[in-house]
C-alpha cells in the first residue's frame, strides 16, 4: 500500500463516518436524558431528504448551506413529533421509535414523488452545491463540543441526571421532562445533519431508504462507546474502517480466485456491540433510567 | 420562635387519607423528631413540606407568614431541604457534581467553575466537620457517606430547616453515632432538623421534641424529656385496631386454640441455623446469624419495626440458593436441607406463603381470579396433567375456596386487581391453604384488610395450626403477634433481639424491644 | 356510564387505528389527491376480486406469523424487534434444506421444511432471550443487532453457498418439488398455499397455548409480574428464553408461505418489513394473540391495497402503506392521548358524589 492509497483510504474512512457520528452524537444526547432512540434511522432519513430538497431549491445561493438547515430543521421537527408522543403521552418508546422510522420510510418517497414525481430519487445536486468535508469537520468538533459540554456544563449535568436519576434532577428545582424533549429536538437535528451529509456530501442525490441501516449502526457505535461522545467517535471510526475495508474487498478475487465473503466483515458492528452489551468484552452500561418515563408530581 | 408551623394539614389519596388536621410547630435551633409505624402519615407530612404534594387543606407557616409550594424549588429558596429516604444521588456522577446539581456557579462559556466550588464546598465542609472526597464517585463510598453528601446538598442550598427521612435505616451503629455528631453541630450553628424515623431510641438520644404519628393524625406532640421509649411506643402501637379475637390477652378459648402438644417428636417446619446476609457493597449485615425453629403445630410470631431484617429473611427462606439473599447460615424445611433447592422445588415440599406485599409477590392483577388461583399451583395432579392445565377442577376448586374463605365478588372472572384489599388476601389464603401445606409463612396477613376479614384470617391460620402445619408469622401488628403466636421473636437491625413464650409479654415490652430498647 | 367507558376502553385501539388511518388518508389531499378516491383504490385493489383478494391473503399470512411472534414475546413481557431477522433465518433454513435433501419422499419433506423454518427462526430469537436472561442485556438491542447479523448471514449463504447463477437476481437455487406447497386455484393466480391454513391453525394454537397448557400459563405469568411469579416458583430466565425461542419459531414460519409457498427459492430481501409491521398487527391486537388474525388481516390488505396507488393515481404511491401502519402504531400506543377519556370519567364520578 502506498503513501496515496493509505491517504485515499483515510479520506474514505473518515469521510464515510461522518453521517453515522453525527447520528451517533445525537442518540448520545437523547439516551443520556433517559430517551430511547432508534428512530435515529428514521431522522436521519428525512434530514437526508429535506437537505437535498432546500440544496435543489438553492441552486447557486449558498445550497449546500441551506441543505444543511433544512435538514437539521426537518430533522428537530420530526424528533419533536417523537417527542410529544414519548413524553408527553408515553408511549412505548420502542413502539414509537419504530413507527418513526415506518413513517419516515413512507414520508420521504411520499414527498418525493410530490415535488419531484419520482419516488425511487431526486435530482442530483451538481458539484457546486454540495460538501466536501465541511460536514465531516462539523461532526468532528460536535463530537469534542459534546465531550467538552457533558463535563464542563450545567447542561451536561443536567442531562446526565436525567437519565440516571430524574428524580434528584426534579428536587432539584429542574423539569427533567422538558429538557428530556429538547434532548431528544437536538438529537433530531443532528441526525438530520447525518442524513445531509449522506445525501449532499457523500452522494449528490436523495435515493429511497438511503440511510440503509446507518441510525442502527450509529445506535451500536453509541452503546459500543459507552454511552460517551468520543469513545462513540472512536466506535464510529472503528465500524466506518470495517465498512471501508469491506466495500474495497467487495469481489476482489484473492486466495485462488475467490472473492472473500465481505458479509462478515459487515457482521462486526453488530456482532461487536452485542458482546460489549453482554459484558464479554467490556463492559458498556446504560443510562439507569433509559426508556422510563418520568412522571413529574 | 418556631421555624416552622404546620398547621391541620390534610391529605387524601382517593379513599384514603393519609394525613387527617396534621398540626405540630418545630422550634428554631432544635432537633425535631417525628415517630410513627409505616404508613403512619409522616412521610405524607415530610412531602408536604417539602413541596412534593400540595395540601387539601390546611397551611404551613414559615417565620409568622403563612406559605405555600407550587414546586420543591419554592419549598427549596423559602430554606427547606431533605434528604430522602431513597438518596437523589447519580452513582455514576462525581460527588462534587452531585453536590451543585441545580445550582452550579458558571464562568466564561457557561463552564461550571469547579476550582472556586470546590473551595466553597472545602469550606462548607470542614465548618460543619464533614469531610468527603469531592471528586470520589457516588458508587464508590460508602451509604454513610453518601448521606453526608445529601446533608452538605442541603447545606450548600443554604438551607435553615433540613428534613431526614429515616436517616439511620441504612447505616451501622458507628456511622449513627457519626450523623448524631453531625447533627448536633449543625444544631449548634443555629440549623432547625426535622428527623423522622421510627427507631425510638435513637429519638431519645437526640430530639429536643417529639411528635408522635398514629393512622395520619398526630397522636402527642411531648418534650423529649418528658417522655421515655416506653411511653412513645406505647402512643405509636397502643390503642388501635380492637381485633374481635382480643388485645393484649386474647380468650383462648375463643381460637380453639389448645396447648401445643409436645411436637418436639416431629421434624421441625422450619429450621434455620446461623442465616447471614451481607450483600457485596453493604458495611451492615440484613441479617445476622439468625437461629430460628418452627415446630409443627405452632405458630412463631417475627415482632419488630418494619425494614429490620424481616423481608429479608422471607426472601432467604424462598431463594436460598441466590446468593443475593443468602450468604452464610443453613436453612432446613420439615426435614430436609433446602440449600440447593429452587423456589419451585421449596413450595412441592408442602410449604405455603402468603408475601407481605401482595400486589408485587401475590397476584396477577391483570388476570382473573381463575388465573390467580392457579398461580403456584401448576403441579399439583389435580390442576395440571401432563402440562394440560385442567380449569374445571381449577375452578371447582376455587369456587369451593371462595366460599370457604367468603372471597367477594363470587365470580371467578373478575381481575384480581378489581378486588378489595381484604379480599385479595382472602384469595391468596385460599391459594395458599388449598393444598394443606404442612408449613406456611405468613407475612403481614391483614394489612390493609377490613375488620371483619381480619378475625377470620386469624381464625384460619390457627386452624391451619390445628391441623399440624408450622406457621412462621411475620407481623408488625403488635396485636396479631401477640394473639396468634406461640412464641414470639423479636427483629431488630436483622439480629433476633429477644424471645418470649405465650402470655409471658405485652405489647408495652414488645415495643420496647422493637425499637431497640433494653427493657 | 361505567359500561360505556369500559367499552371505550376496550374499543381504543380500533378507535385508535381508525384515527391513524384516516390521519395518514387525510395526508393525501396534500398530494391533490381526493382521499375518497384513494380510499376507493385500497378496497377496491385489497378485494375486488378473487386475484386481489388472493394477494390480501398472501401478504396477511406472513403478518400472522410475525404479528403472533409480536404478541408472544410480548405475553412475556419481552419485545421482540427481531422478527425481521427471524423470518429470515427460518426461510433460509427450509430453503437449504429443500436444496441439499432433494431426496426427501413428498409427504414428509414439507414437514421437515417446516420444522427447519420453526428451527431457523427459534435458534435466532433463543439468543437474545438468553442473553436477557443470563446476561441482561436487553433483548431490544440485541433483536435489532441480530436483524443485521442474519441479513449478513443470509447473503453469505445466497451469495457464496447455494448461488443461484442462471438469473441476476441474488438468490438461492430452487428447492426440490418435493417441498413446494401447492397454490389454491381459487385466487386467480394468486400464490395463496398452505401456509395460509398453517397460520390460523397456529394462531389457534397460540391461543390455546397460553389458556390451556402449564407452560403457556407460566409464560404469561412472567410477563404480567415477574416477582408473583417468581415467588410461585416459576423460573424466569427459562420463560423468557422460551418466550423468545417461540416468538422466533413463529417468525420464522413466515418462510412456509414465501419459500414453500411461492418463490421456491430463498430471495434475499423478499420480506417487506414483514418484522416491523408485526409489531403493529401485534400493537392493535392489544399485545395478544387473539386479536392477531383479524389485525394481520387489515394490514395485509392495506400492503396490498396501497400495491396500486402507483398507477391509480397520479401523485399516491404504495410507500402510503408504511405511513399508515406507521400512523396507526402511534396513535395505539400513545397511552396519554386517552388520558382526557380518564378525566372525563374521573369527573364525573366526583360530580355524582358532591350532589
Amino acid at each position: 500500500m502506498n503513501l496515496d492509497s493509505l491517504l485515499d483510504f483515510s479520506s474514505a474512512v473518515l469521510r464515510g463516518m461522518t453521517p453515522i457520528l453525527f447520528a451517533a452524537l445525537g442518540g448520545y444526547l437523547s439516551e443520556r436524558s433517559g430517551v430511547i432512540n432508534i428512530a435515529l434511522e428514521g431522522m436521519m432519513l428525512i434530514g437526508s431528504f429535506f437537505g437535498v430538497l432546500a440544496a435543489l431549491s438553492f441552486h447557486g445561493s449558498g445550497a449546500p448551506w441551506m441543505g444543511f438547515l433544512a435538514a437539521g430543521v426537518a430533522g428537530g421537527i420530526f424528533a419533536a413529533l417523537y417527542g410529544l408522543f414519548v413524553i408527553r403521552y408515553r408511549a412505548n418508546q420502542i413502539v414509537a421509535g419504530t413507527a418513526m422510522n415506518l413513517l419516515a420510510a413512507g414520508l420521504t418517497p411520499f414527498f418525493c414523488k410530490i415535488v419531484f414525481d419520482s419516488t425511487g430519487n431526486t435530482p442530483s445536486l451538481p458539484l457546486e452545491d454540495r460538501f466536501q468535508y465541511f460536514p465531516m469537520f462539523l461532526s468532528f468538533g460536535l463530537a469534542f463540543g459534546l465531550h467538552w459540554m457533558s463535563r464542563q456544563t450545567p447542561m451536561g449535568l443536567w442531562i446526565s441526571f436525567a437519565g440516571e436519576n430524574p428524580a434528584a434532577l426534579a428536587t432539584a428545582g429542574i423539569r427533567v421532562n422538558r429538557l428530556r424533549t429538547w434532548a431528544v429536538i437536538a438529537s433530531g437535528v443532528l441526525a438530520g445533519w447525518g442524513g445531509a451529509s449522506l445525501s449532499i456530501c457523500l452522494s449528490s442525490s436523495f435515493s429511497r431508504n438511503m440511510t440503509a441501516g446507518r441510525g442502527f449502526m450509529a445506535l451500536a457505535a453509541l452503546i459500543f462507546g459507552k454511552w460517551r461522545p468520543l469513545p462513540a467517535m472512536g466506535a464510529c471510526l472503528f465500524f466506518a474502517i470495517s465498512d471501508t475495508v469491506q466495500m474495497r474487498l467487495q469481489g476482489v478475487p484473492v486466495f485462488g480466485g475467490q472473492p472473500i465473503p465481505v458479509e462478515f466483515i459487515q457482521m462486526i458492528p453488530y456482532v461487536a456491540t452485542m458482546l460489549i452489551l453482554a459484558g464479554w468484552v467490556g463492559q458498556s452500561r446504560a443510562p439507569k433510567s433509559l426508556g422510563l418515563p418520568f412522571h413529574q408530581g | 420562635m418556631f421555624a416552622i408551623q404546620v398547621q391541620g394539614l390534610t391529605k387524601a389519596f382517593g379513599d384514603c387519607v393519609a394525613n387527617d388536621q396534621v398540626t405540630f410547630s418545630v422550634k428554631k435551633g432544635s432537633i425535631h423528631g417525628i415517630v410513627g409505624e409505616n404508613g403512619a402519615g409522616k412521610s405524607t407530612a415530610m412531602k408536604l413540606l417539602y413541596g412534593l404534594y400540595k395540601p387539601d387543606s390546611g397551611s404551613i407557616v414559615m417565620d409568622g407568614k403563612p406559605r405555600q409550594w407550587r414546586t420543591p424549588a419554592d419549598a427549596i429558596s423559602a430554606g427547606i431541604g431533605m434528604v430522602h429516604q431513597h438518596f437523589m444521588l447519580s452513582e455514576t456522577e462525581t460527588v462534587l457534581d452531585n453536590l451543585i446539581l441545580g445550582v452550579e456557579k458558571t464562568a466564561a462559556l457557561g463552564k461550571i467553575n469547579r476550582k472556586q466550588i470546590e473551595k466553597d464546598l472545602m469550606a462548607l465542609s470542614q465548618k460543619y466537620r464533614m469531610p468527603l472526597n469531592l471528586s470520589a464517585r457516588i458508587s464508590e463510598i460508602p451509604v454513610g457517606l453518601q448521606q453526608r453528601v445529601e446533608i452538605l446538598k442541603m447545606l450548600y442550598r443554604g438551607a435553615e430547616f433540613m428534613i431526614l427521612d429515616e436517616p439511620t435505616a441504612v447505616l451501622t451503629p458507628q456511622e449513627i453515632e457519626e450523623l448524631f455528631r453531625n447533627l448536633l453541630e449543625l444544631k449548634k450553628e443555629g440549623k432547625t432538623i426535622l428527623i423522622i424515623t421510627h427507631k425510638l431510641r435513637e429519638v431519645m438520644a437526640i430530639t429536643d421534641r417529639v411528635t408522635v404519628f398514629r393512622a395520619g393524625k398526630v397522636e402527642g406532640d411531648l418534650e423529649t424529656k418528658d417522655t421515655s421509649v416506653q411511653d412513645l411506643a406505647d402512643r405509636m402501637v397502643g390503642r388501635r385496631v380492637h381485633l374481635t379475637i382480643g388485645g393484649d390477652h386474647p380468650e383462648d378459648s375463643k381460637l380453639g386454640h389448645t396447648p401445643r402438644s409436645g411436637g418436639g417428636s416431629l421434624r421441625p417446619a422450619l429450621e434455620i441455623k446461623g442465616l447471614g446476609l451481607l450483600r457485596p457493597g453493604e458495611s451492615k449485615p440484613r441479617l445476622d446469624s439468625i437461629h430460628l425453629t418452627v415446630s409443627p403445630k405452632e405458630i412463631v410470631g417475627i415482632a419488630g419495626v418494619e425494614g429490620n431484617g424481616q423481608s429479608e429473611l422471607i426472601q432467604a427462606i424462598f431463594h436460598p440458593n441466590n446468593p443475593r439473599h443468602r450468604s452464610s447460615g443453613q436453612i432446613s424445611i420439615l426435614g430436609q436441607d433446602i440449600q440447593a433447592f429452587d423456589t419451585q422445588a421449596i413450595k412441592e415440599l408442602g410449604v405455603g406463603w402468603i408475601p407481605e406485599d401482595r400486589h408485587k409477590e401475590g397476584l396477577l392483577l391483570q388476570k382473573s381470579l381463575r388465573e390467580n388461583f392457579l398461580l403456584g399451583q401448576t403441579r399439583r395432579e389435580q390442576f395440571c396433567k401432563n402440562g394440560w392445565i385442567r380449569w374445571n377442577s381449577v375452578d371447582a376448586s376455587l369456587k369451593q375456596g371462595m366460599e370457604d374463605f367468603d372471597v367477594r365478588p363470587r365470580n371467578i372472572h373478575a381481575l384480581a386487581g378489581g378486588l378489595s384489599g381484604g379480599n385479595q388476601q382472602k384469595l391468596i389464603i385460599a391459594r395458599e391453604l388449598d393444598r394443606r401445606p404442612n408449613f406456611l409463612v405468613v407475612a403481614q396477613p391483614t394489612r390493609g384488610v377490613d375488620v371483619g376479614a381480619i378475625e377470620f384470617i386469624h381464625r384460619r391460620l390457627v386452624g391451619l395450626r390445628e391441623e399440624g402445619a408450622g406457621i412462621l408469622l411475620i407481623s408488625s401488628e403488635l396485636d396479631e403477634i401477640l394473639a396468634l403466636s406461640d412464641r414470639i421473636l423479636v427483629m431488630y437491625s436483622g439480629k433476633i433481639v429477644a424471645e418470649f413464650a405465650r402470655g409471658e409479654v405485652d405489647a408495652m415490652k414488645l415495643g420496647v424491644k422493637m425499637g431497640g430498647g433494653h427493657g | 356510564m361505567a359500561s360505556l367507558k369500559i367499552w371505550l376502553i376496550r374499543l381504543r385501539p380500533i378507535i385508535a387505528a381508525l384515527l391513524g388511518l384516516s390521519l395518514g388518508i387525510g395526508i393525501t389531499a396534500l398530494a391533490g389527491e381526493s382521499p375518497a378516491h384513494v380510499v376507493a383504490v385500497l378496497v377496491k385493489s385489497a378485494l375486488g376480486s378473487p386475484y386481489d383478494l388472493g394477494m390480501t391473503l398472501f401478504y396477511t399470512t406472513p403478518l400472522v406469523f410475525t404479528g403472533l411472534s409480536v404478541a408472544m414475546a410480548f405475553q412475556c413481557g419481552l419485545f421482540n424487534i427481531g422478527a425481521e431477522g427471524q423470518l429470515a433465518m427460518g426461510a433460509l433454513w427450509a430453503a437449504v434444506l429443500g436444496i441439499v435433501m432433494p431426496g426427501l419422499p413428498g409427504f414428509v419433506a414439507p414437514v421437515f421444511a417446516v420444522l427447519a423454518c420453526i428451527l431457523g427462526g427459534a435458534a435466532w430469537g433463543a439468543i437474545p432471550g438468553w442473553l436477557r436472561a443470563k446476561r441482561g442485556s436487553h433483548e431490544v438491542i440485541n433483536t435489532i443487532m441480530m436483524n443485521f447479523v442474519s441479513a449478513g448471514v443470509c447473503s453469505y449463504v445466497t451469495l457464496y453457498v447455494f448461488r443461484n447463477t442462471e438469473g441476476q437476481n441474488p438468490e438461492t437455487l430452487p428447492i426440490a418439488a418435493a417441498y413446494q406447497l401447492s397454490q389454491f386455484s381459487s385466487f386467480g393466480g394468486a400464490p395463496v398455499s398452505w401456509a395460509l391454513i398453517l397460520a390460523v391453525l397456529v394462531w389457534a394454537g397460540c391461543i390455546v397455548f397460553l389458556r390451556k397448557t402449564r407452560l403457556g400459563f407460566q409464560l404469561m405469568s412472567v410477563g404480567e409480574n415477574e416477582s408473583a411469579a417468581e415467588a410461585s416458583g416459576i423460573s424466569s430466565p427459562k420463560m423468557r428464553i422460551l418466550a423468545m425461542a417461540i416468538a422466533g419459531g413463529l417468525a420464522g414460519l413466515v418462510g412456509v408461505g414465501e419459500v414453500l409457498g411461492n418463490a421456491h427459492k430463498f430471495k434475499m430481501g423478499f420480506s417487506a418489513d414483514f418484522g416491523f409491521i408485526g409489531i403493529a398487527v401485534a400493537l392493535l391486537a392489544r399485545g395478544r394473540p387473539e386479536g392477531v388474525l383479524p389485525s394481520a388481516f387489515l394490514f395485509g390488505a392495506l400492503h396490498k391495497g396501497t400495491a396500486d396507488l402507483d398507477f391509480e393515481t397520479t401523485h399516491v404511491t404504495r410507500e402510503l402503506a408504511l405511513i399508515l401502519q406507521a400512523l396507526v402504531i402511534l396513535s395505539v400506543s400513545a397511552d396519554g392521548l386517552w388520558d382526557w377519556m380518564n378525566r372525563i370519567g374521573v369527573k364525573k364520578r366526583t360530580g355524582k358524589a358532591a350532589s
